[in-house]
């Protein structure tokens, strides 16, 4: 079959998007109502609670940032249904509304002037309503490229840029021009590379506007807060035992997964949805491996491939993250965790556009429900970026 | 291919590959493949190297640059010889 005609088994949501996870999720608007957030998740089955560390005092760009984090992920396909608590009901009814526009099943609730316990009894009330609900919903046949996939490496070493990495850019130089929608971010761990990242871009306008926030993460994050140059922390502990010396070493094994060919369409912001149509997106963000895979949640994406090269063992609670790893140590000592082995390309008995064909396979069949590795582990890392600190 | 190669090098004008077998010891000579052609060579490896880690295809001096996917991956800090391991002891960043 042509690979513009594979299907996979997901759910069309209210907004025409599709979905390959069918979540209730119990969001917490703020840090103080994980507690009643997890009680709810804790009672009725089929839900989840996705507890986070913030949402009081912040403002500005950051509390922007928070609410589109948190409207993003209870928008994205992977959830049918949604319950938000708050402390209280102003910014929680912001969060509901901002997941209403999707047109999915949504309600809030606050527990100032309640009490916890009132509150739950009444979260929960509504959840298992939303359960009736999701497990109602049935499999449908869908164009594999309506399947949005992003991407992020962790744990790297020089078999990512050898091997995972480009497995993932293959995919993405096959898919792309079929019409997938494709994410990379990792703003600073583009340094090194950033000149080849911007000669990847559209149009002399996008890579301008790529060149503008890779230069603003140098100057607002890296050169305000740097006590060395860095090299305890980029490349990490794991990158060095792997392999990688340089912070530009690990740019360009990094960049191997956007492929050969494809251009990205625009530079979002974090947790921003893309907006261009078909195509892939550069993303401002961390390249810490949860923070990064929780934006990219928000912004819409529904499947993600994570490169691994020393063994990253992360997770999400509403997107499957599948892991490619081209290590044949780490394969063999971690096979648990990795999805797809590619490690036949560093033995040559693999090439490249084969390994893109597994990857391709593998997303499709995670698509269809399959767990991933770090779905079936239990890794549900949600990790909200935090821009600065709070009033 | 019949035989693994121990050592992967990206591109021609690279000055170090990566070692992709592991428990490589020193004094073998390695079978080397240019992933951008397929083409072979043979070097030998001066130290024992772990999986992932470089070697130098060529004597390299202080202040030179390090050239891996045909791009600037940083400057030497200690001399170099063919064979030898690349790593954070003789190889840093240019950046941050």
């Amino acid at each position: 079959m042509k690979l513009s005609e594979r299907t996979v088994w997901g759910y069309r949501r209210e907004n025409g998007r599709v979905g390959v996870r069918n979540y209730v999720a119990i969001l917490p608007l703020d840090d103080i109502s994980n507690a009643a957030c997890e009680a709810v998740a804790a009672h009725i089955q089929g839900t989840i609670a996705l507890s986070h560390a913030y949402g009081r005092l912040q403002f500005g760009e950051d509390l922007e940032l928070h609410f589109r984090t948190m409207i993003g992920t209870g928008a994205n396909p992977n959830v049918a249904a949604c319950v938000v608590i708050g402390i209280e009901p102003s910014w929680t009814q912001k969060v509901v509304d901002g997941i209403a526009a999707t047109g999915k099943p949504v309600a809030g609730f606050s527990i100032e002037g309640n009490g916890d316990i009132a509150t739950v009894a009444a979260a929960s009330r509504q959840a298992k309503q939303f359960v009736h609900h999701a497990t109602e919903q049935i499999r449908v046949e869908c164009p594999l490229t309506e399947v949005w996939v992003a991407a992020k490496c962790g744990e790297s070493d020089t078999t990512t840029g050898l091997a995972s990495c480009p497995t993932v850019g293959n995919m993405y130089d096959k898919l792309v021009p079929l019409g997938l929608y494709g994410c990379f971010g990792e703003t600073s761990e583009l340094t090194g590379a950033e000149h080849l990242a911007a000669a990847r871009a559209v149009s002399p306008e996008i890579a301008e506007k790529f060149m503008r926030t890779w230069s603003a993460y140098q100057r607002e994050v890296i050169e305000a807060h740097k006590t060395s140059d860095l090299s305890d922390s980029q490349p990490t502990k794991g990158n060095i035992a792997g392999g990688l010396t340089t912070i530009e070493e690990k740019a360009l094994g990094n960049l191997e997964k956007i492929g050969k060919q494809v251009k990205f369409v625009d530079v979002l912001q974090p947790a921003e949805a893309p907006a261009r149509g078909p195509g892939l997106y550069f993303m401002d963000t961390s390249s810490a491996a949860a923070e990064c895979c929780t934006l990219q949640a928000a912004a819409g994406y529904v499947v993600h491939c994570f490169p691994t090269g020393q063994g990253n063992v992360i997770g999400n609670p509403i997107m499957p993250v599948i892991k490619i790893s081209g290590n044949p140590r780490t394969v063999r000592l971690m096979s648990e965790h990795i999805d797809v082995d590619v490690s036949g390309i560093v033995k040559r008995e693999l090439t490249i556009p084969q390994a893109g064909d597994l990857m391709i396979e593998s997303i499709v069949r995670t698509a269809n429900g399959r767990f991933t590795a770090a779905e079936a582990l239990g890794h549900r890392e949600f990790v909200m970026t935090k821009l600065y600190r709070s009033a | 291919m019949e035989i693994r190669p121990h050592l992967l090098v990206h591109d021609h004008r690279d000055n170090v590959g990566v070692v992709v077998v592991e428990n490589l010891a020193a004094g073998t000579e390695m079978l080397c493949v240019l992933t951008e052609d397929n083409s072979e060579f043979r070097a030998t490896i001066r130290q024992d190297v772990p999986i992932g880690h470089k070697v130098a295809l060529r004597d390299l001096a202080v202040g030179d640059t390090v050239i891996k996917y045909g791009q600037d991956i940083g400057r030497v800090v200690v001399p170099i010889r063919k064979g030898d391991h690349v790593h954070t002891h003789n190889l840093k960043t240019k950046r941050w």
